[in-house]
């Protein structure tokens, strides 16, 4: 059972880097700038989950600590970009 | 109290965050968890936001088990869409009348709808309390309409009144 | 080394469930950046990755650092919590981001910009 289980998580990486890659392929096809800050966004999440499998993988902890500094990440460039996108200014 | 105190939930949630990062239940731990939590919720109240009051606990904790089943749902019918063959094209923009005027309501609406898969807040209007929203899939305008403003605009009245 | 034999069998199977449900819904969410055809469209589908595809991952988590290393990984929920809030924050900053340059540069299809109410007076 250990090992259909092992096999599920292995299948789960498989998904969630095919995941990112779709997420890749709509970042470079675009055609607007939203639609690539948008795939990045989703690219991120997929990348943050794909750690915690990794964490399950290898039993350590520390994926766990650098998923959560991804997603904060993650949300502050997506948010800087939507109003870059908005205003043409970061900060008014 | 409320001038030492101004953001007692902030504080709150600030002190719970900390104790689950540090993973411990240390006298230490706790005491600087406390201290950061009421400095932080002190300079928070410098800015001059507007203070939150839960009149309802009980109303906020069902509208939240309430969203979380709203969302298990939109997730399925979402997800058939996308893996359907030849995905609908029923898209499109709905403007809903709200009654609710309180700021924190309002940003509490706005992420339950934005995080239910399907419908996202586009824009509302302050003045005419008109809300637009994009829904991917529309199926019955009305009753769309009328599921936002009976299961979500009601209990966030009484919460925030 | 296999680290998840240290669980037991069946508690392996239910982390094994968990994560490979919410791994399936944050692709199909993926899936349809590419199978949808309007930036309108395309901003619902990593709602499925960041709800509740990142829940069933959490959760499955959770039960592994619980059950293997027989402390509580708490602070998984915070993730959880952090995205809850944060991503219909991007999102929504993402799809008014659009919507203004989509009615500077006047695409079709795109509700027009709110005339001012009648009979308010200052406004913002």
């Amino acid at each position: 059972m250990t090992g259909l289980a092992t096999t599920a998580i292995l299948a789960a990486q498989f998904l969630l880097l095919l995941g990112m890659g779709m997420a890749i392929v709509r970042m470079m096809r675009g055609p607007r700038a939203q639609d690539r800050v948008l795939a990045m966004d989703a690219m991120t999440i997929d990348g943050m989950l794909l750690l915690l499998t990794i964490g399950i993988r290898t039993g350590s902890i520390l994926y766990v600590e650098a998923g959560l500094i991804i997603a904060l990440l993650g949300f502050a460039s997506t948010a800087a970009f939507a109003k870059f996108l908005l205003r043409g200014e970061v900060i008014e | 109290m409320t001038r030492w105190l101004p953001h007692p939930w902030f504080a709150l949630w600030l002190l719970v965050a900390w104790l689950l990062l540090q993973q411990s239940l240390a006298a230490p731990t706790i005491v600087l968890g406390i201290m950061l939590a009421l400095a932080l919720s002190w300079s928070l109240g410098k800015l001059g936001l507007p203070r939150v009051r839960v009149r309802s606990l009980g109303t906020l904790l069902l509208l939240l088990v309430r969203v979380f089943a709203d969302i298990v749902r939109a997730n399925l019918a979402v997800a058939k869409i996308i893996v359907s063959p030849s995905p609908r094209h029923t898209s499109g923009f709905v403007s809903i009348p709200l009654e609710i005027t309180s700021p924190y309501a309002l940003a509490l609406l706005a992420c339950i709808i934005t995080a239910t898969p399907g419908t996202i807040w586009v824009s509302h209007d302050s003045l005419r309390r008109v809300l637009m929203l994009h829904v991917l899939d529309v199926v019955d305008e009305a009753a769309l309409i009328d599921h936002i403003r009976q299961r979500y605009e009601q209990p966030l009245l009484r919460i925030f009144r | 080394m296999n680290v998840l034999a240290a669980v037991p069998g069946w508690v392996a199977l239910v982390i094994g469930a968990l994560v490979i449900a919410g791994a399936l819904l944050a692709c199909i969410g993926s899936a349809g950046l590419l199978r949808l055809d309007t930036f309108y469209r395309r901003v619902h589908a990593p709602t499925l990755g960041t709800t509740l595809g990142m829940y069933l991952v959490l959760a499955g988590t959770i039960v592994f650092f619980w059950a293997g290393e027989g402390r509580p990984a708490l602070h998984v929920i915070l993730i959880g919590v952090c995205v809850s809030i944060t991503t219909p924050i991007s999102l929504l900053l993402l799809a008014r981001a659009a919507l203004a340059r989509d009615r500077r540069e006047g695409t079709a299809g795109i509700p027009a910009a709110d005339p001012p109410a009648t009979g308010a007076d200052g406004g913002e």
